[in-house]
């Protein structure tokens, strides 16, 4: 029943390789995650507002993000702009997928930390003569991300764990895109991908580890 | 003016893949649920014992799907098993939503104050009494958003199955896509289908949540 040898010698020889995919695909998830904070901050901020159409484009941003398929979102990005005569990378597409679906989950994570955020202390800094925009900046959110911390950190495993859906799309220098142009030479595929897989594990507990350290040297008080 | 390849039969394809990614969500979910409600209490009532599990639950957490599916294709021919994708599929999907819901019924369960259990304890109820009448329904209402999150969850995630070759909704856009070249419209249409099957979900999940909180 069991007449298959593993050889993690050759795995083992692609390891280099794979490695500068897994920097690849965090730099993207972190690309992913600053432009998906920004966005987020501006959704957040437009969904709060009293502009029925810039409300509405917020919403809608958020409801399409957070009910359609993050490969979806690729595809579209993709194959869809493409017929448009807007040829984009598959990078770009990945990055600007992924970008889409962490600003439309954050928004709604944003949306729950604010109303931890008590609004008494927005007229405060209003009466004190800030401005909305510095109020916002100043006093809002720095209160507001030191809520929403935690969600803010599975959201970046999550944005590492997406660029994975590159390689569908034809990516193939992230670790994912890596792992599968050594499987299609070799066809060792069980050891290729379990090396990956324990590299996207220790990919994932670092963040976590180092969004420990953070909140730990951060809010200390 | 405008013309589209998009023919009645197309419109058939597509939604025999909504189909698909139906099927697969439900089983998914059903395996799922049954796992993680096993797990979950494991983890909520014996913490330190069940620590092992807890681990071995995050890698399922940590590793991206699609690495899981295709190594769990491969694990499959390895070792010989004769099972179709569709169950190899419902399997990794069911293991993914079963590490998603142990921490949502641990989350549940540990929600229930310990001064209601030993309230119930000391009113004459069993150890097992005390888990069905009060630990239970107390934390189905705590962890059911959560459950109701993790269905659409794994809806959408059951988008990455194509890689191991089931022609679900997303794999049969793909392929109308080849034969009439209209990416943006059809793409569109499928989104469509998946914010719809989405929103049904979400609406009744929404509805049953207010009728089991009408007399908090």
């Amino acid at each position: 029943m069991f007449d298959y040898t593993f050889q993690w010698r050759s795995a083992l020889r692609a390891l280099p390789d794979m490695l500068a995919g897994a920097w690849v695909t965090f730099e993207t998830a972190a690309l992913s995650m600053i432009f998906g904070v920004l966005i987020a901050l501006a959704l957040t901020v437009m969904r709060e507002g009293k502009q029925p159409l810039l409300r509405g484009f917020a919403d809608g941003w958020v409801s399409i993000a957070r009910n359609t398929p993050s490969l979806f979102q690729i595809y579209i990005l993709y194959f869809g702009l493409g017929s448009l005569g807007l040829h984009v990378s598959s990078w770009i597409a990945l990055l600007a997928g992924i970008t889409f679906n962490n600003a439309g989950y954050l928004a709604e994570n944003f949306r729950g930390g604010l109303k931890a955020v008590p609004t008494t202390q927005m007229r405060a800094a209003r009466s004190l003569g800030m401005s909305a925009f510095q109020t916002y900046r100043m006093i809002v959110i720095p209160q507001l991300l030191r809520v929403v911390f935690y969600p803010l950190t599975n959201q970046m495993v999550w944005a590492v764990l997406m660029t994975s859906l590159g390689v569908i799309v034809g990516l193939n220098n992230d670790l994912t895109g890596v792992t599968q142009d050594f499987n299609v030479k070799t066809f060792r595929t069980f050891e290729y991908f379990a090396l990956a897989a324990a590299l996207y594990y220790v990919i994932a507990k670092a963040i976590v580890a180092v969004a420990r350290l953070m909140a730990w040297r951060l809010f200390r008080y | 003016m405008f013309s589209t390849g998009f023919t009645w039969n197309d419109l058939k394809f597509l939604l025999d893949g909504a189909l698909v990614t139906v099927q697969l969500t439900f089983w998914a979910i059903l395996l799922g649920t049954f796992a993680g409600l096993l797990f979950g209490l494991a983890r909520a009532l014996w913490p330190r014992l069940s620590l092992p599990l807890a681990w071995v639950l995050d890698v399922f957490r940590s590793v991206p799907l699609l690495i899981q599916f295709v190594l769990f294709n491969s694990f499959k021919s390895i070792v010989g098993l004769d099972i179709s994708a569709f169950s190899v599929g419902c399997i990794v999907l069911g293991v993914y939503t079963a590490a998603y819901f142990t921490e949502i019924v641990r989350g549940g369960v540990l929600a229930v104050s310990l001064s209601v259990r030993r309230a119930s304890r000391s009113l004459g109820m069993s150890y097992l009494q005390d888990l069905r009448w009060i630990v239970l329904p107390m934390a189905t209402r705590v962890a059911f958003p959560g459950w109701l999150n993790l269905v659409l969850g794994v809806m959408k995630d059951t988008a990455l199955v194509m890689w191991i070759g089931i022609v679900e909704l997303l794999r049969a856009s793909q392929t109308i896509v080849t034969r009439i070249q209209e990416p943006l419209l059809v793409l569109c249409i499928a989104g469509l289908i998946y914010y719809v099957m989405s929103l049904v979900v979400a609406r009744l999940g929404a509805r049953l949540e207010r009728r089991w909180q009408e007399n908090d």
